[in-house]
């Protein structure tokens, strides 16, 4: 339970943890809130020889809206996307999602930019970037790329980030005024991951779906966009009929793994369970 | 003022039994001054880590230290041939067998403790667990305690094939431990051969562990000049850990002493003597220097005394209207790898026997068969007494399995079948006398403040409306506890017998200092012993103080386990109070010059009867009592110690109710209502026994609901953090309902039963029932805990429930 040795940097600018990044080499690791890194470190799953912490670069922190995009620093902790009026107004998946993070204690800890490049297909904030259409400011030794959410995951632990590169931003297009969304969890207490779970926002036209954004969170190696249940939904109403089909298309795709919250079965009956009750949700919450 | 506004005043200043006076301790520990062994820091401190088995069953080739040895800060590694020299390489366990302290060539569970690593810090001694280099051999390993008797299972315990008998009868298998059996074999075979109706259901109760906050760890402090050996431990037994400590170790028992400090939470996890505490010991005394040793929070899940894992079957045979003629319990035990399941030695298995519940049953048998699995060793009493709450599990839910089969009402059943108010001292068919009861009472009340009635009609209309998305379940417990070990004619562990003690020393000016054999973890001894004193002698409980787990201070005891503070360090306080009121009245009466008889008791004085206007306060008599002006040939002073031998233990006992929803969809299980009447006699701090009785509950959730420690098939834990291993916060925790009736025990000097164990005895059975309840009108009887989500949806799925 106790870590093996490392060394400690702690940069003040983006620029200089870059330079890190590049002297260190493979053998160094980003350090965010700690509260995924720490407790792999601790079980020595991870040793990594260097720390570099990104703590006290000022620049990875904030929720601002430039134009139609809000923009959120890599470093904003869960607890200030949950106080953040901004999101609440123009995001509030972002919102209900974060507060289904951990506990309080992790959550003045835990960023955003940790949780989605910790690239655990448990971890709630990627199903929420693909349900919000996302992308990712990746800053390296070469300046600024920007990726979209989607195609962003590889594989259990694995992005699209190169090993000299930060997230440094998170970049959502404001979602149309009149948007329904939800995010529906199952745990099995608090501080637990999912056992399924399902992000979705959902634009109405009239009674039918003009568009449906749904992610799926620890149904599979990485994040899952349920990209056949959204195809299907569009121009349907909501109805039962409609929220079976979405739920089994959602399932079709899920390929969990089993362990103490349930089998692979119960994992992707729960994955349909939730995506009809995010649908429904969403649905009450949308404004044709 | 009044005369009886006067008289209340004065009695509210004692702060005596029956008041909610807040908890003395917590001012320390909400102020986070509690100081654990943990934070114990002393000069030239070394740390040991313990380097474990990654195999369940697995022969231990060769051990390389080089490499740990060579890393900075490590100091020693030791292994079992290190404690050979000693004879500390195995130790006696209280079950009759023995345990290798290190890994002696073989490992017989996953996590077991193979090699100690001592280092000048913490870290360092991590670093050197991970660089010793333990060659294995994997062997075939046994998981399902089903499995360990087969004719061609592996041999776990090589060391002990040619033992005949571990003390506790003949032994049928290399991997079989003991069979006990109680109760009458023939009886209990003609009733149920001519019972109309008869019930057999298998019944588990799971592996799990009590997991307290605080892990387990010591310090150990062996001064080489004077040969004292000093322990600060996590114990809930320090006399009892120093007398074992003796005997281990060869060192006069007068020159060890053991200090519990704070504890952070025991629920029996911090009965036994663990390898760790031993090691770290023998190092002390080999360096000469302190050694601290503290867990990891998954060393304590995975090694420490778990609890349960009884493999039950019940057997009910009755009349046609389910008036019980018979019971037939049996119960598999899985001990693991050593026989060290805590029990008292005359109980191997150890007070299953009070599994006739709150019923009145004649021709009853039971029998408990223990072996030997791969699995960590150990078998404590998770918040009960030893296997009580296997037993009133198997009972209580016996109960319902029958209610449906007969087609009665569960709370009928019950009442057909409860010992009556005036049966009382009744004595079970096992030969417990339960000394007091008053169970209709108790189960009315309950039924009567929820509207059971309504319950029942509001579920059969769930139950015939098909689109209702949960199923609703009510679960009734009507228990009956066993506990304060115990009488010594019938208890004790290592030949020592199951009183308790207190010493009382009143000081001139009234402040008092009691003594303890009892330790407290979190239960608030020094408020509920100081308002026994408070009453007893009429001095304020504020003034009180009581001190606990310093073997160099408080008069032998056997701890804190089974209820048994109240029941027997209560009765212990209160015999000590007496006799020093007792003396007192001697002072008055000689002060006063009149004869003792002539004075009475009131309050926090002696008056003389009739002339109210002549009277001595105890705090006058407190400071006359270090004064020459004493009756002749009296002694100065107003001390007591007083040994308590119960005569019998306690019963306490309760009706609990429980109203469950089940999401068919998901499966999760949400508590509406829970409701709990407990009857623990006297009531001693009403706040304390609803705090207690709020956390035996929330831990009797956490069992039915989702405790358990989980295997594959090679013996590899499954769930051993808190990731996994289910500890509910407030937000999962049901609001909880108590109530009380209060039926004093006869036999107990302020007739207090204990209470704190009660709620998880009580509450596993009604949650479990109320969740099965909820499908019985499916047919089904039989749902293992934990209730899961996903054991519930499972079942949910079986059945067609969850089809949309
Ligand atoms: C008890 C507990 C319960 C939890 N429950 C949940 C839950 O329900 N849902 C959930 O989503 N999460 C959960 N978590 C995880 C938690 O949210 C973590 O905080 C989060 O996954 C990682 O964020 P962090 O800031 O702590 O990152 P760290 O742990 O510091 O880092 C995580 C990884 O990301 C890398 N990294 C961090 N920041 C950057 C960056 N800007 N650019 C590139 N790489 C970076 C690090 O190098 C590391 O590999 C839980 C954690 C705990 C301890």
């Amino acid at each position: 339970m106790i870590p093996a040795a490392f060394d400690y940097h702690a940069p003040r600018s983006v620029a200089d943890a870059i330079k890190l990044l590049g002297q260190l080499g493979p053998e160094a690791k980003l350090l965010a809130g700690g509260h995924s890194l720490l407790p792999m470190m601790k079980l020595r799953f991870a040793q990594p020889a260097h720390l570099v912490d990104l703590g006290r670069i000022a620049e990875l922190r904030g929720i601002s809206q430039v134009g139609n995009e809000i923009r959120i620093g890599a470093m904003t902790t869960e607890h200030e996307l949950l106080s953040s009026k901004l999101l609440a107004e123009k995001a509030p998946l972002l919102v209900e999602g974060a507060g289904w993070i951990a506990d309080p204690q992790v959550r003045y800890k835990g960023t955003i930019g940790g949780d989605i490049s910790h690239g655990d297909p448990a971890n709630d904030h990627p199903a929420l970037m693909i349900a919000l259409d996302a992308s990712f400011v990746l800053t390296g030794p070469k300046g600024e790329r920007v990726v979209k959410a989607d195609g962003y995951f590889l594989g259990l632990y694995s992005t699209q980030l190169a090993a000299d590169e930060i997230l440094t931003q998170i970049r959502i297009p404001v979602p149309a005024a009149g948007s329904g969304w939800s995010y529906q969890k199952l745990k099995r207490k608090t501080g637990d991951f999912a056992t399924a779970a399902t992000a979705v926002m959902l634009q109405m036209k009239g009674k039918s779906v003009a568009k449906a954004a749904i992610g799926l969170t620890n149904a599979g190696p990485t994040v899952l966009k349920a990209r056949e249940a959204e195809a299907y939904l569009a121009g349907k109403e909501i109805n039962d009929a409609s929220l079976n089909e979405a739920a089994r298309l959602a399932m079709k795709i899920c390929n969990p793994t089993p362990d103490q919250r349930g089998d692979a079965d119960y994992k992707r009956a729960m994955c349909g369970e939730m995506t009809r009750r995010a649908l429904q949700a969403a649905h009450a919450r949308a404004k044709a | 003022m009044s005369q009886t506004a006067e008289l209340k005043e004065r009695e509210q200043k004692l702060q005596g039994m029956g008041t909610s006076l807040l908890r003395k301790e917590d001012a320390r520990f909400i102020r986070g001054q509690g100081s654990y062994v943990a934070d114990i820091k002393m000069p030239g401190m070394l740390f040991g880590a313990i380097v474990r088995s990654p195999y369940a069953h697995a022969r231990i080739k060769g051990i390389d230290k080089a490499k740990a040895l060579a890393c900075p800060g490590v100091v020693a590694v030791l292994t079992a041939a290190d404690l050979k020299p000693v004879k500390l390489d195995w130790m006696p366990t209280v079950g009759g067998d023995v345990q290798a302290v290190l890994a002696d060539q073989k490992v017989h569970f996953q996590y077991q403790d193979v090699a100690m690593v001592l280092a000048t810090d913490r870290a360092a001694a991590y670093d050197g667990v991970a660089l010793v280099e333990v060659d294995y051999e994997e062997l075939p390993a046994i998981v399902d305690p089903k499995k360990a008797l087969l004719k061609d299972a592996p041999v776990l315990r090589e060391d002990i094939v040619d033992k005949k008998d571990l003390t506790h009868g003949p032994r049928t298998h290399p991997n079989h431990i003991f069979t006990w059996e109680a109760g009458d074999k023939a009886a209990a075979d003609a009733a149920f051969k001519n019972a109309p109706i008869t019930v057999r259901e298998e019944i588990l109760n799971p592996r799990v562990h009590p997991c307290p906050l605080e892990t387990c760890g010591c310090v150990a402090s062996f001064n080489k000049a004077t040969g004292y050996l000093t322990l600060y431990v996590t114990t809930q037994i320090p006399h009892l850990f120093r007398t074992v400590l003796a005997m281990l170790s060869g060192i006069a028992e007068s020159k060890i002493r053991v200090v519990g400090g704070d504890i952070g939470g025991g629920f029996g996890n911090k009965v036994p003597v663990y390898p760790g505490y031993v090691v770290a010991t023998v190092a002390s005394i080999v360096t000469g220097v302190p050694v601290k040793w503290i867990e990891s929070r998954i060393d304590n899940i995975s090694t420490t005394g778990f609890a349960r894992d009884y493999h039950g079957v019940g057997e009910l045979a009755a009349d046609k209207d389910g008036r019980i003629k018979g019971l037939r319990f049996t119960a598999l035990a899985d001990h693991g790898a050593f026989n060290s399941h805590v029990s008292a030695t005359k109980f191997p298995a150890g007070l299953f026997s009070i599994c006739t519940g709150s019923y009145a049953i004649p021709n009853t048998y039971c029998r408990v068969d223990a072996v030997f699995t791969n699995k960590a060793p150990g078998g404590v009493a998770y918040r009960c007494s030893l296997r009580v709450t296997e037993a009133i599990y198997l009972i209580e839910r016996m109960m319902d399995v029958l209610a449906q089969k007969v087609g009665v009402d569960k709370a009928e059943i019950r009442r057909r079948n409860f010992v009556k108010a005036e049966q009382f001292p009744y004595t079970t068919g096992f030969g417990w006398t339960l000394d007091s009861g008053n169970y209709h009472a108790a189960l009315d009340k309950v039924l009567k403040a929820v509207d059971y009635e309504g319950l029942r009609r509001e579920q059969a209309a769930k139950r015939a409306d098909p689109k209702s998305p949960t199923l609703m379940g009510i679960g009734i417990s009507t228990f009956t506890e066993i506990v304060g070990a115990g009488p010594t004619k019938v208890c004790d562990i290592l030949g020592v017998g199951l009183f308790d003690s207190c010493e009382i020393r009143v000081h001139p000016t009234g402040g008092v200092i009691a003594r303890l054999g009892t330790m407290t973890q979190g239960q608030g001894h020094s408020t509920t012993y100081a308002q026994i004193i408070a009453t007893e002698l009429g001095l304020p409980a504020s003034d009180i103080v009581v001190e606990e787990g310093d073997t160099d201070k408080a008069p032998y005891g056997a701890g804190t386990w089974g209820s048994r503070s109240t029941p027997v360090s209560g009765a212990a306080t209160a015999v000590a109070a007496r006799k020093i009121k007792d003396k007192a009245k001697k002072i008055a009466a000689h002060l006063l010059e009149v004869a003792e008889g002539d004075l009475e008791w009131e309050i926090d004085r002696f008056k003389v009867k009739g002339n109210p206007s002549q009277f001595k306060t105890m705090k006058e008599l407190c400071l006359v009592s270090h004064t020459g002006n004493l009756p002749a040939g009296m002694e100065q002073g107003l001390n007591a110690v007083a040994y308590y031998d119960p005569p019998n233990l306690t019963f306490p006992f309760g009706a609990y109710l429980c109203v469950v929803d089940i999401d068919k969809f998901t499966g999760e299980v949400k508590v509406r209502r829970f409701y709990a009447l407990d009857d623990c006699g006297t009531r001693i701090n009403p706040m304390i026994i609803d705090g207690q009785v709020h956390g035996g509950l929330t831990e009797a959730f956490a069992v039915a609901m989702g405790q358990q420690l989980p295997f594959d098939e090679s013996g590899n834990h499954l769930g051993n953090s808190l990731m996994d291993y289910f500890l509910p916060t407030a937000v999962e925790t049901p609001a909880w309902e108590t109530d009380h009736t209060v039926t004093p025990c006869p036999h107990h000097p302020l007739g207090a039963k204990g209470v704190a164990e009660s709620p998880h005895v009580g509450g596993i059975p009604c949650f479990s029932n109320a969740v099965i309840d909820a499908f019985a009108h499916l047919g089904v009887t039989h749902m293992d805990m934990p209730h899961s989500a996903y054991r519930v949806w499972q079942k949910c799925n079986a059945l067609g429930l969850n089809k949309r």
